[in-house]
């Protein structure tokens, strides 16, 4: 019992890995004031990029580097449609989406001949896990022994990374006279100008960070977590991220429990299938699967508190003629 | 910069023309990058969707599905709102026909379903989209996001039915039992053979879309209730001023563009698949919003770009065979940048323009 | 106090597009004076104040700081050179605490830890120096209104601003919080700091300062030494000595009432209250004008009484009905129904949808009549016919209803609306700023139709903010000051009079009379 336990929370981690930094990367643009529903496409955009230059060189680093770089340059894609532009922000992340699953799968099949995912990595194109320390020998004690060899060692570089990223998000945007700022320009981007500070140097910093950690995102999905791209291999996880962040009022210790959970159902879901419960009897997969939906929409009616975004998101800045 | 400022034509043909074509230039570029000539593949495409009557069945097959997706988009974007849950609701909208069809299918002819059919598929994508547009309406949640979220729930919804409730009997796959006789709509080279339709599977289904088309334009431009729908979406203040009750439009409004969504389930369900299935709708609902942004919003634009977009699938069906460099996908990316150029990217453009028409403007107005 | 003035403006121009906000203005502000900007709303004062700050650039004309000439190209230049503003719209994050907002833009390094701290002891002595105490731990959505407007003078003065621009500063402050702020203004003053006041109200301008510029129109019409002048002199010169419309009226002959309103109170989503237990009445055959400057509530008292906004107390008793307006759920179609015509303020925000064609805007707010239906839909035919009618008996130009209402001016846009309430045959007409943007000649053609519809023994609530169409239309004056009605006055009211209560000066009459308003 204690070790399926194990088993699904050492699961819940790994799952949440790429919800967790996505839903990060979401949080630094939407705090801007830039609405942004297209973290799914930069996270299939930047899988895409590290497994083919994961393969091409054989180093899962490199191919980091790329998924970033493809992950960004989507991001300036939307900050150039959203903030130089002032278009509509749902319609630029939708196009990205596209742009993104249309892009990956055409240019695998192209320069890759899989069907559109690039080859399995070879060595040293794919993170390894990391063993702590006397891992092996720990093992053994009760409670503690797994907890530690299991749970918290062997992960791969980037899930550390990712929860990493968590207190270093809160203290950049709560601790960082840029955070102060990135803060305000989304509640009340006439205060920051007035104050003398650019507007939209602010939101194109934002838009940068959130393609750096989607690039993270779609990175850990093919270099870490799998061996290479495969067609539409986000699943939707974008979206997910984004149900995380309306969740987690866009507060990043909140995201990263929101993730948590949100990886826990899926873990659970997978090893609840078939089992029976008392009283309900067997719960479909589909009930696990469709929950972090539910929740979410409970959530945005304002039945879970109220989940009110930063003051200025989604409208693009002008200057009033008073 | 005011709506005044530029010719009527400027604005409905002009804009819209140079943003298409900045999303095909840019398809070409990267058909260019995948090392095949954007020339050739215009030809095999334009012979794939039109050149021959089969191709053209099932150019025409296709672009029923986006008019009913289209005019579902489009009818919400002339209140002000991005329902971007058309997948979810086509999808939920196949079980108002399976219902229909199951029921009746062994007892009736075709003629007699189709009623029930179009009704069920209707109030089934209809009931899907009134949740997020109650919250949108009462509670003020975005409307784009809980779409979503029910695009994903629907998902859920279906495989679950489809692998319980509706599960054809004795069968591993996760479909229902294939509908008989009274069940089926008739394809168009059954009624016309003459037209050389062959093995496309275009039907009657086209018809109730082009209906559609005419019910939504008498609708938006000829009923009171499209009347308060234009004032809503332009102008919400005035709206108010005129006594429109925004929670009454928000609601009805998504009501019937979830309707519509549903209904492109009869053209895939009852006229083509002839059983509910998993995932019949393959984002033929986002293609809804690429053809409701290209179409202007109006039924006689949306035909025109369901019809380019099912060239494209078709087209790109047979580009796929002669040049399999460019696969399917390559649909998606001219997708994506159609959304991108006529969406996003839609002012892009303007300052440019204005500048060209300001000079002789400006001339006139300060002589006036 | 040396001779070079702190700020002087030399021939400034601006325009918008066709619209002129600032006309060769000349200013001169010495160093360490309180200097007043008074004009009604409109006359350029705001916009005069963005090019100071940098908001906006002046299309003419000169800038000097202390005597030397400079180019102020953005705020963040403005705020270098020691100006400094207090914005009308509060610029503050409202879930920041009053250290953040003030830090905001003027951290001292990349780490906030070592910038609040060191903020924080420069804020507790400048909250020391000018008497400006507010808890810098409170976040601003939690403080009154008056004190978070100190948050945005500390942020002033945290960046060393030499010269302070404060923007109608009183429009959201009771009168202790508005005394209150004239004594810190003292307070800077004695400190050698510059403050412009811009304002539209007469006792502030008296009570607080020492010179005075009038602005009217977008000129710069006459500047003052405060002690040397008076309110009225000062009433007369914003107010203007344009040419009187004299509208041919016969005398009016009210009969009953045909509108009542009782301890009407409006809050607003701040939770201030805009209008004040307001009470009159509108009887059939007579125009009752509200005058008073625009911001003073008129605005709301119009919206709730058309349906559009929610009053939170008074009643409304029309068409033989009596209306809980607390309560009430009724709309702007409900209001229509029981004979009660509306031409908005704000023709383009509320009056009309200008992508729309004419035909289409002259049933707005009367789609649902069955006159213009077919069975299930519009029809057409009957509403272009109408359309046509109004054009015609209107003069509206050009003569087509198909042309998009944004293709029209001003005037005819204005047109189309009065036509298509006044055509209703209203019992109860609401008329906001019908002239608004509007040509000479338009002008008399509304005022006469405004006129007709009232000879025709029908009751009209005006509402303007030009106080000679008041007093050229008007068989009562109601004038309208911080949400409350404070005087009464005949057709024959001299102009001054008016201003001064406009302007927030109490009523002589009833001052004498021991009333209390």
């Amino acid at each position: 019992m204690f070790e399926t336990i194990i088993l699904i929370l050492d699961s819940t981690i790994r799952v949440s890995t790429p919800l967790l930094l996505a839903c990060l990367a979401g949080l630094y643009s939407e705090r801007s004031g830039v609405v942004d529903i297209g973290l799914e496409g930069k996270m299939l955009g930047a899988a895409f990029g590290a497994g083919a230059v994961a393969y091409l060189t054989a180093s899962a680093w490199l191919g980091l580097l790329a998924g970033i770089g493809v992950s960004v340059a989507l991001g300036l894609l939307h900050g150039f449609a959203s903030i130089t532009n002032r278009g509509n922000q749902i319609v630029s992340g939708v196009a990205i989406n596209f742009l993104a699953a249309g892009l990956t799968a055409l240019l695998g099949q192209t320069w890759f001949r899989e069907g559109g995912r690039t080859p399995a990595l070879p060595e040293g194109g794919r993170f390894s896990e990391i063993v702590w320390p006397l891992a092996a020998e720990i093992r053994d004690i009760p409670v503690l022994g797994p907890i530690y060899s299991e749970l918290l060692s062997g992960h791969k570089i980037l899930v550390y990374a990712a929860f990493l990223a968590v207190p270093l998000t809160w203290w950049v945007l709560f601790r960082s006279r840029f955070g102060l700022r990135l803060r305000a320009v989304g509640e009340n981007p006439a205060a920051v100008d007035t104050a003398g500070i650019s507007v939209t140097w602010l939101r194109y910093r934002a838009v940068i960070l959130c393609g750096v950690l989607c690039g993270f995102a779609g990175s850990y999905l093919s270099v870490a977590a799998g061996s290479g791209f495969g067609v539409n291999m986000t699943a939707g996880q974008g979206f997910m991220a984004l149900a995380a962040l309306i969740f987690a009022k866009w507060k990043p210790f909140n995201a990263m429990f929101a993730c948590l959970l949100f990886g826990f159902l899926d873990a659970a879901g997978t090893r609840l299938q078939g089992v029976s419960f008392p009283v309900i009897g067997e719960v479909p997969l589909q009930v696990f699967q469709a929950l972090p939906y539910v929740l979410t929409v409970v959530l945005l009616a304002g039945f879970i508190g109220k989940a009110i975004p930063p003051k200025a998101s989604g409208i693009p800045y002008l200057k009033e003629r008073s | 910069m005011s709506a005044g400022q530029l010719p009527r034509w400027v604005d409905y043909v002009l804009i819209p023309f140079l943003n298409l074509a900045a999303a095909f230039l840019v398809s070409g570029l990267v058909v260019i990058l995948i090392g095949e000539n954007p020339l050739d593949a215009v030809k095999i495409l334009l012979w794939g969707s039109l050149g021959y009557a089969e191709g053209f069945g099932f150019t025409l097959f296709y672009a029923t599905n986006f008019i009913f997706t289209g005019l579902a988009v489009a009818v919400a974007f002339h209140a002000g709102l991005f329902n971007i849950g058309g997948e979810g609701q086509a999808y939920v909208g196949g079980l108002g026909v399976a219902i229909a069809c199951l029921a009746l299918d062994r007892y009736v002819p075709w003629y007699v379903t189709l009623p029930f059919a179009i009704a069920g598929s209707a109030i089934a994508g209809a009931a899907w989209a009134f949740i997020p547009a109650w919250l949108q309406a009462r509670r003020g949640s975005h409307v784009v996001i809980t779409t979503i979220m029910f695009n994903y729930i629907s998902f859920s919804l279906m495989v679950y039915l489809l692998n319980n409730a509706l599960k054809k009997p004795g069968s591993m796959q996760p479909e229902t039992r294939t509908f008989e006789d009274g069940g089926r709509i008739p394809f168009l080279n059954d009624l016309f053979p003459s037209l050389g339709f062959g093995y496309a599977p275009v039907n009657l289904s086209l018809v109730v879309a082009l209906a559609a088309c005419v019910l939504v334009w008498l609708l938006i431009w000829r009923t009171k209730l499209g009347y308060e729908i234009r004032s809503f979406g332009a102008n919400a203040t005035a709206a108010v001023y005129a006594g429109i009750s925004p929670v009454r439009i928000i609601v009805v409004t998504m009501l019937i563009s979830g309707g519509l969504a549903g209904m492109m389930a009869i053209n895939e369900i009852m006229g083509s698949q002839h059983r509910l299935l998993i995932d019949f709708v393959t984002g033929y609902g986002f293609v809804g919003i690429a053809v409701a942004l290209m179409g202007r919003a109006h039924p006689v634009g949306i035909v025109l770009a369901s019809i380019l977009f099912g060239m494209l699938y078709q087209g790109g069906a047979e580009l796929s065979f002669e040049m399999p460099n460019i696969t399917r996908d390559m649909i998606i990316v001219i997708q994506g940048l159609v959304i991108l150029f006529a969406g996003a990217l839609e002012h892009m453009f303007r300052p440019a323009i204005i500048r060209l028409f300001t000079p002789a403007r400006a001339l006139r107005a300060k002589e006036a | 106090m040396s001779d070079t003035p702190a700020i002087e403006l030399r021939r400034i121009n601006k325009s918008f597009g066709p619209v002129q906000a600032n006309k060769d203005i000349d200013l001169v502000v010495k160093k360490g004076s309180i200097h007043g900007i008074i004009g009604e709303n409109g006359a350029g004062k705001s916009t005069l104040m963005s090019i100071l700050y940098g908001f906006y650039h002046a299309d003419d004309g000169d800038i000097l700081v202390n005597g030397k000439k400079v180019t102020i190209s953005d705020s963040k230049a403005a705020i270098g050179m020691g100006i400094g503003m207090v914005h009308q719209h509060f610029m503050l994050v409202d879930n920041f605490s009053v250290l953040e907002n003030v830090v905001l833009g003027a951290e001292d390094s990349a780490l906030l830890s070592g910038s609040l701290g060191r903020a924080r002891v420069e804020l507790k002595r400048l909250e020391e120096e000018y008497e400006l105490r507010v808890d810098p731990d409170a976040l601003i959505q939690d403080l009154p209104v008056g004190l978070q407007q100190r948050v945005e003078i500390l942020k002033a003065l945290y960046r060393n601003a030499e010269v302070l621009i404060l923007d109608e500063p009183t429009g959201v402050l009771t009168p202790a919080e508005a005394d209150h702020l004239f004594k810190i203004l003292e307070v800077l003053k004695g400190e050698g700091k510059t403050v412009l006041l811009i304002t539209h109200k007469l006792r502030e301008i008296m009570k607080a300062t020492d010179t005075v510029s009038v602005m009217r129109r977008g000129e710069m019409v006459a500047t003052r030494e405060t002690a040397k002048t008076s309110m009225e002199e000062l009433a007369e010169l914003m107010v203007g000595r344009s040419v009187l419309l004299r509208v041919d009226k016969t005398p009016a002959e009210p009969k009953a009432p045909v509108m009542e309103v009782e301890n009407l109170t409006v809050t607003d989503s701040r939770g201030v209250q805009v209008v004040k237990d307001v009470s009159f009445s509108v009887r059939a055959g007579e125009i009752v004008g509200i005058a008073g400057v625009s911001g003073n509530g008129q605005s709301e008292l119009l919206e709730t009484l058309a349906g559009i906004r929610r009053a939170t107390k008074g009643s409304l008793k029309i068409n033989g009905e009596t209306i809980d307006l607390g309560t009430s759920t009724l709309d702007a179609a409900d209001m229509r129904a029981k004979n009660m015509g509306h031409v908005p303020e704000d023709r383009h925000r509320m009056g009309l949808i200008n992508s729309f064609s004419e035909y289409e805007n002259s049933i707005l707010g009367y789609h649902r009549d069955p006159a213009y239906s077919k069975g299930l839909l519009m029809d057409l035919g009957a509403i272009k016919k109408n359309a046509v009618a109004e054009i015609e008996k209107y003069d509206i130009r050009p003569p087509n209803p198909m042309l998009k209402t944004a293709n029209f001016s001003g005037g005819n846009q204005q047109k189309i609306v009065l036509a298509r309430e006044i055509e209703r045959d209203p019992e109860v007409l609401l008329v906001g700023q019908p002239t608004r943007g509007v040509d000479i000649g338009a002008i008399e053609f509304i005022h006469r139709r405004i006129v007709e519809l009232r000879d025709a023994g029908k009751g009209i609530l005006l509402v303007s903010v030009e106080l000679d169409e008041i007093r050229a239309l008007s068989d009562r004056v109601l004038v309208m000051f911080d949400g409350r009605i404070v005087g009464e006055r005949g057709a024959d009211a001299e102009e001054g009079e008016l201003g001064l209560l406009m302007a927030g000066v109490e009523d002589n009459r009833n001052a004498a009379k021991g009333v209390a308003l």
